[in-house]
């Protein structure tokens, strides 16, 4: 019996090893599907920038251009004004951020501290995400262009951080909840005003949340269409605007959208690399009060 | 150093009245213990005394000043939480330091204090660390240690070793008496463990739904409960109450327990505080005063009862039986040899000079 039951457990063992080896090798190749899946649109975007216009729609399909141009770069840039596009969004969305950012951040602590407006306030706040764009589009506009704020980077820096504050005052408010009100006490305490506690102790404890809602508010204007065409034309046009011209009378300019379209990932994909560094880093330091 | 003195506080949280009426003097360097069950204000009542709470009537002096609207940076007091609220994203050195810096003290200065407190706590090769990375003792050392650098004119504890396992709490509970022994500042200290509260004090003030039940030394709250409240907060195993009635017995006072067979007579010192017969009184007595029976007859005011013992619960060197009174039960403390089963018929004398008397319904102490 018992050597029966010896034999058994060692049976098992082994089994349970290859078990868990095998499906090592499904699990790449579902991997492997999902990364070609994300991906190709990715490349086929970024070989189409670079091959000559006879290639884009050639049958069969060409997956590595023979002859790589740069042309569509250039005339994406410079005839098409991509490059000034790029200059209003990196200076609105930025400006627009750091604003949302702030304002956001005080909002937020004002709402997990001290419950300011009671639930109604808060919640109002976030309700603001209702609405759809396009409801309000007009009536802006119409202010916009009475007060003189049509095309000029300073109107679209204030559409952007009113539209962008519910999300980042309600990411950052869950952090700031999490921040223990003993910690703040002991500020006081120490010898902090109320707005040095806030400003050595909740803010750096919140501070992941504040990154991240901060990156996610740039990546809503970096991307932001809609808007930006009602409200700009020559001067404050911003990146994705500039895609507009590329449908034309004569077809598509399918390599200087692509073009276009690579250099505006750019940031993009750097600001979601630096986000994921700290999102990481936030969840250790909540770890602290455990 | 400075001494503290609360006139009239009274606190309201909206609709709640935590702190009702409070007038407490805590005199400079005493070693001050606010208990009581949870609830009961005793933090509310402290953090108020640190500024962190707002009052709704009366005054708080510290020293000579009131301080009711002083913010709790200028109060010059240090507290230490019961999470510990270190802060997470600075080293040991700075949380340490980190009031001396908000109070923009020389660096020169800030090293030289920050040394002295870790040398005191021993905590000196943890500086580099991060909170996350100590122990709950050690990030205790480290909260006292920031608050001990500050050099303050009264310390604060909220509750500051609920957290901790119990050796460690034991032996934290050492090291803050050392310390207060070291520094001899003004301490107040919020706990709802009596035991902390009879170990630590100078003085205890018992607290009961925002209002204070008794002040005074350990001493004098453990034997001279002013209420059946206050003796039954105190002291482990608790106090057995046996409700009864006033009789007269044999020309003497006595007590007639509930279901009992025979009136307890009462010595003289209790029988001159029961002033009517019929009376409804509670008997408290003490596990400590109730001991196997020695010698042939019992001494004077003692009662010897024969007793059926129903549970036992060993501690080593003493055993707590639980055996009937008439329709009560009550705790004796017994050596561990007295008693090997429960179930078994043993004789007690109970002390009745040690036992407390309290008026049934008011449960005040029946007091000369």
């Amino acid at each position: 019996m018992s050597q029966g039951a010896i034999a058994g457990r060692s049976g098992t063992s082994p089994k349970r090893r290859r078990r868990r080896r095998r499906p090592g090798k499904g699990r790449f190749v579902l991997l492997g599907v999902f990364l070609i899946f994300l991906l190709a649109p990715l490349y086929w975007m970024f070989i189409t920038s670079i091959k000559p216009s006879d290639d884009y729609l050639a049958v069969p399909p060409v997956w590595f251009p023979s002859r790589p141009t740069l042309v569509h770069y250039s005339a994406a840039l410079f005839a098409y004004r991509g490059l000034q596009g790029i200059e209003n969004s990196l200076i609105i969305s930025i400006s627009a951020t750091a604003l949302s950012a702030f304002v956001g951040t005080l909002m937020a602590y004002s709402f997990a501290r001290f419950e300011t407006g009671g639930k109604h306030l808060s919640f109002w706040v976030l309700s603001q995400r209702f609405l759809p764009p396009i409801a309000i589009v007009l009536p802006v506009f119409l202010i916009y262009r009475t007060v003189g704020l049509n095309d000029t980077r300073f109107g679209l820096v204030i559409a952007y951080t009113v539209f962008t504050l519910p999300v980042t005052v309600w990411m950052m408010f869950a952090y700031f909840k999490g921040v223990p009100r003993s910690m703040e006490d002991a500020a006081l305490v120490d010898g902090c005003t109320r707005w040095e506690a806030f400003w050595r102790v909740a803010v750096p404890l919140a501070a992941p949340g504040i990154i991240a809602a901060a990156v996610f508010a740039f990546i809503a204007c970096w991307t932001e269409f809609f808007f930006a065409l009602v409200l700009t034309s020559r001067t404050a046009f911003t990146l994705p605007t500039v895609f507009r011209a590329f449908l034309g009378f004569q077809g598509a300019q399918y390599g200087e959208a692509s073009a276009l379209a690579v250099v505006s990932l750019a940031p993009s994909i750097a600001l979601g690399v630096l986000a994921q560094r700290h999102l990481v880093r936030g969840l250790t330091l909540g770890a602290v009060r455990g | 150093m400075a001494d503290v003195r609360i006139r009239g506080l009274h606190k309201w949280f909206g609709a709640f009245h935590a702190v009702r009426g409070i007038d407490l003097d805590i005199a400079d360097g005493d070693f001050t213990v606010l208990v009581g069950p949870s609830g009961c204000g005793k933090s509310t009542l402290l953090r108020t005394i640190a500024g962190l709470e707002d009052i709704s009537e009366g005054e708080i002096f510290i020293g000579d000043e009131i301080v009711n609207d002083m913010r709790p940076r200028d109060r010059d007091v240090a507290m230490v939480f019961q999470d510990y609220a270190l802060y997470p994203h600075m080293t040991v050195e700075k949380n340490i330091g980190f009031g001396l810096r908000a109070r923009k003290m020389a660096k020169s200065e800030i090293d030289d204090r920050v040394n002295r407190a870790s040398a005191m706590l021993g905590i000196a090769q943890l500086y580099g660390r991060f909170p996350r990375q100590l122990s709950g003792g050690q990030r205790q050392r480290v909260a006292i240690g920031r608050a001990i650098v500050r050099e303050p004119r009264i310390f604060l504890f909220d509750e500051p070793l609920s957290n901790l396992d119990a050796q460690l709490r034991d032996e934290m509970r050492w090291e803050i008496k050392r310390l207060h022994r070291a520094i001899s500042t003004t301490m107040i200290y919020v706990t709802h463990d009596q035991i902390e509260a009879m170990t630590l004090a100078d003085r205890i003030v018992l607290m009961r739904e925002g209002r204070i039940e008794q002040v005074g030394t350990p001493a004098e709250l453990f034997e001279r409960p002013i209420s059946r409240f206050v003796a039954g907060f105190l002291g482990s195993p608790k106090m057995s109450f046996l409700p009864g009635r006033v009789v007269g017995f044999e020309g003497v006072a006595a007590l007639a327990i509930d279901g009992a067979e025979f009136p307890l007579p009462l010595p003289p010192a209790h029988a001159a505080r029961v002033s009517t017969a019929g009376a409804r009184v509670l008997l408290g007595l003490r596990p400590e005063h109730v001991v196997r029976a020695q010698g042939a007859s019992p001494g004077e005011g003692m009662i010897r009862l024969d007793a059926r013992v129903e549970l036992l619960q060993p501690t080593g060197s003493r055993t707590f039986a639980t055996f009937r009174i008439g329709s009560a039960s009550a705790l004796a403390e017994l050596q561990a040899h007295d008693v090997s089963n429960p179930g078994e018929t043993i004789q007690l004398d109970a002390n009745l000079n040690r036992a407390s008397l309290f008026d049934a319904e008011t449960e005040l102490a029946l007091l000369s």
